[in-house]
C-alpha cells in the first residue's frame, strides 16, 4: 500500500484556506487574523524542523540522540505546564514541579510500553519511542497544568477554610484534602472522556494518520488502544505526582500554610 | 493549671516582648492593622515567627504542630465552614454549649448557606471549645453579635476558663466590653506591646 506523497501545491492549496479565514476574520473585526497567520507560519516552520530532524534520528538509531530529543521535548512542555498557571510557585519550584511530575509518569511509562508492550529493537528505536513519548508528554502536560492550576488557585481562594481546618486541628493532609482531590480529578477527567469517546464522537489522529499512510484499520485500532491505556495512565499518575509534590510544597515543616510561595 | 508564656516572641513588624499569660482573661487592643491578629495567629503557629511560646514550659516548636493547635484554641474574627451542614463540622453528636449560646438542638442539620454571620460565630465558639483548647485565642469573637449574644459568650468563656484553668487572650475594640472583663490590658502601638495599667 502507498501513500500518495503531498506536494508544496497541495499543501498551499490547504493553506488558501488558512488565508481565507484569516481574511474574513480582519473583516469581521475579530483581531486574530495576524494571530492566525503566524500560528500557521509556525505549524509550518516546527513541524518541518521536526520532520528533518526525526529524518536524520531515524537514519541512525543512538540512543544518546533519543534521549536528547526526548529531554528537549520534556524540557519545552516543562514550559508549557509553568506558562499555563495562573498562580504558580516561585523559583525553580515553578518549572520543575509540573516537569518532575511528567519525567517520571511520561518516561516510565513510555519505556515500559517499549519493552515489555511493543517490544521493538533496540527498545529505543527511535520510530517507536519518539512519537510514543510526545504524545505521553502532550497529553500529561494537559492534565499536570490542569491539576496544577486547580490547586493553586483553589488553595489561594480557600485560604480562611484551609487555616481554619489547621485551627481544629486537622493535618495539611486532611486540611486541603478536598482540594487535592479535586485538582487530582480535574486533571484526571479529559483523558476519561476521551477514552470513553473514542471512535464514536471523533477517530483519534494517530489512528487516522494510520489509516491515511495506508496501515489496515484494525492495526491501527489496536495502536490507538495502546496509546489511550497509556495516556490515560500517564496523566493520572503525572497529575497525582504534581498535587501532591504541590500540595506539600504548600505547607512547611511546621505544617503552616505558605501561600507566599506562589507568585 | 495552665500558664501560656511568649519569650522573645517576634511577629511582622512587632518588636519582641514577654509576657505571661497564667489562668486569666488578657485583653489586647490597638488600631486596625497594629497586628493583633497576626500575634494571635503566630502563637497559634499558623504563621512564622521569631522567640518561642510555652505551654506549660512545653515548647511549641519541639510539639508537633497539630498536637499545639488542638491546645491553642484560636478563634479567627470571620468563621470559615467547608461542608454543607453544620453538623458535618463538629466530631460529635452533642454538644452542652449549643444551648448555652442559645442554638437549637436541630442547629447541627441546618445548610451553613442559611445560617446568619452571628449564628455562624457563635457556632464556630462551640466549635473550638468542643475540641476542648487549653488556652484561648479570641480574635474580636463578639463582634457581629447582638447584645443578649454577646452576653451568652462572655458568661460562656469565663466559665470555660475557670472550669479548666485556661488562660485567654482576647481582642476587642469594645472598651465597655474590656471594661467588663478585663484583668489585665496589653495595648500594641507603634509596634509595641505594652501593658495598660488600670
Amino acid at each position: 500500500m502507498n501513500v500518495i506523497s503531498l506536494s508544496p501545491l497541495d499543501l498551499s492549496m490547504a493553506a488558501i484556506l488558512v488565508l481565507v479565514l484569516a481574511f474574513i476574520s480582519l473583516i469581521l473585526k475579530l483581531d486574530l487574523a495576524s494571530r492566525i497567520v503566524i500560528a500557521a507560519v509556525r505549524t509550518v516552520v516546527q513541524l518541518v524542523l521536526i520532520g528533518l530532524v526525526l529524518k536524520a534520528l531515524f537514519a541512525q538509531v543512538n540512543l544518546l540522540y533519543v534521549a536528547a530529543l526526548s529531554i528537549f521535548m520534556l524540557l519545552v512542555a516543562g514550559r508549557e505546564v509553568m506558562a499555563r498557571q495562573q498562580r504558580r510557585f516561585g523559583g525553580l519550584w515553578g518549572y520543575g514541579l509540573g516537569t518532575l511530575s511528567m519525567f517520571i509518569s511520561s518516561f516510565t511509562l513510555t519505556i515500559y510500553a517499549l519493552i515489555v508492550v511493543v517490544s521493538t529493537d533496540p527498545w529505543y528505536t527511535p520510530q517507536y519511542a519518539i512519537p510514543l513519548l510526545g504524545m505521553m508528554l502532550g497529553n500529561t502536560m494537559t492534565g499536570v497544568s490542569l491539576a496544577l492550576d486547580k490547586l493553586t488557585t483553589t488553595a489561594w481562594q480557600q485560604r480562611a477554610v484551609i487555616e481554619a481546618r489547621l485551627i481544629l486541628g486537622q493535618d495539611w493532609r486532611t486540611a486541603i484534602g478536598d482540594i487535592t482531590r479535586d485538582s487530582v480529578r480535574i486533571g484526571m477527567i479529559p483523558m476519561i472522556n476521551a477514552m470513553a469517546a473514542a471512535g464514536i464522537v471523533s477517530l483519534p489522529g494517530m489512528m487516522t494518520g494510520q489509516i491515511l499512510s495506508g496501515t489496515e484499520p484494525l492495526e491501527a485500532v489496536k495502536y490507538q488502544i495502546l496509546i489511550m491505556f497509556l495516556i490515560t495512565a500517564g496523566t493520572g499518575f503525572s497529575a497525582i505526582i504534581a498535587t501532591w509534590i504541590g500540595a506539600r510544597r504548600l505547607f512547611d515543616d511546621r505544617q503552616r500554610l505558605r501561600l507566599e510561595r506562589l507568585s | 493549671m495552665t500558664i501560656l508564656r511568649l519569650q522573645e516572641f517576634q511577629v511582622f513588624a512587632l518588636k519582641p516582648f514577654n509576657l505571661e499569660v497564667n489562668n486569666e482573661i488578657v485583653f489586647l487592643t490597638g488600631a486596625s492593622g497594629a497586628g493583633k491578629s497576626l500575634l494571635l495567629r503566630a502563637i497559634a503557629d499558623l504563621i512564622m515567627h521569631n522567640g518561642e511560646a510555652y505551654l506549660d514550659e512545653k515548647k511549641c516548636s519541639d510539639i508537633n504542630p497539630v498536637q499545639w493547635r488542638k491546645w491553642v484554641g484560636f478563634l479567627p474574627a470571620e468563621s470559615a465552614w467547608w461542608r454543607d451542614k453544620v453538623g458535618d463540622h463538629f466530631s460529635a453528636e452533642d454538644h452542652p454549649y449549643l444551648a448555652l449560646l442559645n442554638l437549637p438542638a436541630d442547629c447541627l442539620q441546618w445548610d451553613v448557606a442559611r445560617c446568619s454571620t452571628g449564628e455562624k460565630q457563635r457556632l464556630a465558639i462551640v466549635r473550638l471549645l468542643a475540641q476542648q483548647p487549653k488556652v484561648l485565642l479570641l480574635d474580636e469573637p463578639t463582634a457581629s453579635l447582638d447584645p443578649v449574644s454577646v452576653e451568652l459568650v462572655e458568661s460562656l468563656v469565663i466559665d470555660y476558663a475557670n472550669k479548666f484553668n485556661v488562660p485567654v487572650i482576647w481582642v476587642s475594640h469594645d472598651a465597655s466590653q474590656i471594661k467588663r472583663l478585663s484583668q489585665r490590658e496589653f495595648k500594641i502601638k507603634e509596634n509595641e506591646i505594652c501593658e495598660v495599667m488600670a
